[in-house]
């Protein structure tokens, strides 16, 4: 039996013991995010000054733990209850899907990338989709229904990511009420996915070229339906959570963030936002129909952890009011371009037409050639800037596929919300930056 | 633009620093307002050499792509530094811009560039003792060999 227990390690990715760490090394790593000289950050005085090593362990925390929202495992380093020093350690999930991503047609890829941030499978295709369009240059030429069809489950798609993190959040903090209802009214939002896409999740429903099939009759009321049944269902989580003291305990002044620090750390999306920086994609740098809708960009102002949580409530506030003024503009046409290049044809055609039939054999076994070149395109997703990078050599195949994941980058803010934190914070500090591990390790 | 070959790419403004003036090009960028880095990943061209450059830039085997971002008004630049396959090191941002902490790891687990004066230059996605760089050309897809040990066989 013994011979099966072997220690598992990550070797150098741990984190060191503190008589293994100079106090130079402790020193650049708080004042690079500051940005200020190591003398400079040594007179701040955030970190207790080299505490006795027997006063403090290293404690493990994942990555079996329910609140690390999959397998992202921290190294802590405590001084009793205080967290001192933080590391977090990934790749558990790693399973090489840029590398996959290489080896799949254009066509194929969306299957691949919609599995990554899995809570919101739509803007994975969205973004690979967006990328793929502007190699083969025919971005500006696809059909007005299908962008704002892209539109439409964008929206539909952070609600039910942001309703999943208020779940998550709740359970995380004790709440487990709120973790059924936050469920319950995501499924609400996945039922209609379902209908139109055939799968609750990893739809690969956004194609390049516009999207896979067009809305089914009745998806006018099914979305009036959510629209309905949501807002009061927010009531419901005010009452139970923002106004109530231990929620509120619990949350705020909790895991601060500043400007500086989230813009240097390259924080996107709500983290980045809690600390009153107004930045978000869709206004930014807009994409899709998004300067032609309102809505708000909900900003925070100290940055802590209850800024974060309420900064995603009222975000899906603001996605009901942007998909009611999609509903209301939503244009008849075609959801996908005709374009015989990336465009199979229609079922139809395939049991008369010889040529169609090849056509579609063709697309789907061998796929079709994207011009070489590389392109960058990010959009908002619920966690931050989710980025694709692909390099094409002319090929039906991207050279090389890169996602910029926001989860990636956003939980490189944990080490600094936790310094002087409680353990019992870390928890809350690690929900409220809402990281999903498909996406971190992809 | 900040003395670099540049070479738009589908109306995207690409710049093609050397690697020794890199990091200076990016200080630079920052104080001109890019003071986000989005993005830093690598390309491997093992496969590609051809690729179109523009004139004094000679292709190295390695790519390092960064991307910057303005927040204020909302500019991307990005840079494409060419890294030999010889001498595949880099100077690393870490202290122009320290969110690119894990992405340089990562960079460093799937492509085995290395970063000098990187404050903690481990693998990040792979196991320590992992050999070799996955997403390098050179590395087979799926030549690993799947082992079930405690598994018997039936």
């Amino acid at each position: 039996m013994s011979d099966l227990i072997v220690q598992t390690a990550e070797g150098g990715q741990e984190l060191k013991p503190r008589s293994e760490v100079s106090a130079k090394e402790l020193l650049r790593e708080v004042g690079a995010v500051l940005r200020m000289s190591e003398t400079e950050a040594a007179q701040l005085g955030g970190a207790p000054v080299d505490p006795d090593e027997d006063q403090t362990m290293i404690i493990n925390m994942g990555p079996q733990h329910p609140s690390t929202h999959g397998v992202l495992r921290l190294m802590l380093e405590l001084q009793g209850e205080t967290v001192l020093r933080c590391k977090p350690i990934i790749g558990y999930l790693h399973t090489g899907m840029e590398k996959t991503g290489e080896q799949l047609t254009y066509m194929q890829g969306g299957t691949n990338v919609t599995r990554m941030d899995y809570l919101s499978p739509f803007f994975n295709e969205l973004v690979f989709s967006m990328a793929t369009e502007q190699l083969l240059g025919i971005d500006g030429d696809l059909p007005e229904r299908a962008v704002w069809i892209r539109m439409l489950f964008s929206e539909l798609n952070r609600m039910s990511s942001h309703l999943l993190f208020l779940a998550t959040n709740g359970m995380d903090l004790g709440a487990v009420s709120m973790m059924i209802y936050g469920w319950r009214e995501r499924e609400e939002v996945l039922r209609f996915f379902q209908k139109v896409t055939g799968l609750r999740m990893n739809h690969n429903y956004v194609r390049p070229g516009g999207v896979a099939a067009d809305l089914p009759p009745g998806w006018r009321d099914d979305v009036l339906r959510l629209l309905d049944l949501i807002p009061p269902r927010l009531e419901e989580y005010d009452t139970l959570m923002t106004g109530q003291p231990i929620w509120r305990e619990r949350l705020q002044g909790v895991g601060v963030i500043t400007p500086t620090e989230a813009l240097a750390l390259g924080a996107t999306g709500p983290v980045l936002r809690s600390t009153g920086v107004d930045w978000d994609l869709r206004r930014g740098i807009p994409y899709l129909r998004y300067p032609e809708v309102e809505f708000d960009v909900i900003v925070g102002s100290y940055g802590d952890a209850f800024d974060r949580y309420a900064i995603r409530l009222n975000e899906v506030r603001e996605s009901m009011r942007i998909v009611r003024q999609v509903l209301d503009r939503m244009p008849a046409g075609d959801y996908r371009i005709q374009d015989k290049k990336v465009t199979p044809p229609p079922r139809a055609r395939i049991d008369e037409s010889m040529e169609a039939l090849i056509h579609h054999f063709k697309i789907f076994t061998e796929g079709f050639k994207v011009p070489e070149g590389e392109v960058y395109v990010a959009v908002e997703s619920p966690r931050g800037e989710l980025g694709c990078y692909i390099a094409s050599d002319g090929s039906a195949r991207p050279y090389r596929l890169h996602m910029r994941a926001p989860s990636f980058v956003n939980i490189q803010c944990l080490p600094h919300m936790m310094r002087g934190a409680l353990v019992a914070d870390a928890v809350a500090i690690i929900s409220s930056v809402d990281p999903v591990l498909g996406d971190v390790d992809r | 633009m900040f003395d670099c070959p540049r070479a738009d790419s589908l109306g995207q403004v690409v710049l093609h620093p050397s690697r020794e003036r890199y990091v200076d090009v990016v200080k630079a960028m920052a104080d001109d307002g890019f003071t986000t880095c989005a993005d830093l990943t690598a390309v491997d061209f093992l496969a590609h050499p051809g690729r179109p450059l523009p004139d004094g830039v000679t292709a190295e085997r390695f790519e390092v792509v960064v991307n910057l971002l303005d927040i204020q008004t909302g500019r991307r630049t990005r840079l494409r530094v060419q890294v030999p396959e010889g001498d595949p090191t880099i100077p690393t941002l870490f202290d122009v811009h320290p969110g690119t902490e894990a992405m340089e790891r990562e960079v460093y687990d799937m492509f085995g560039v290395e970063f000098t004066d990187h404050p903690d230059l481990t693998r990040i996605l792979m196991p320590e003792d992992w050999i070799g760089h996955p997403l390098r050309k050179d590395e087979t897809v799926g030549a690993i060999p799947v082992q079930f040990k405690e598994a018997g066989n039936g």
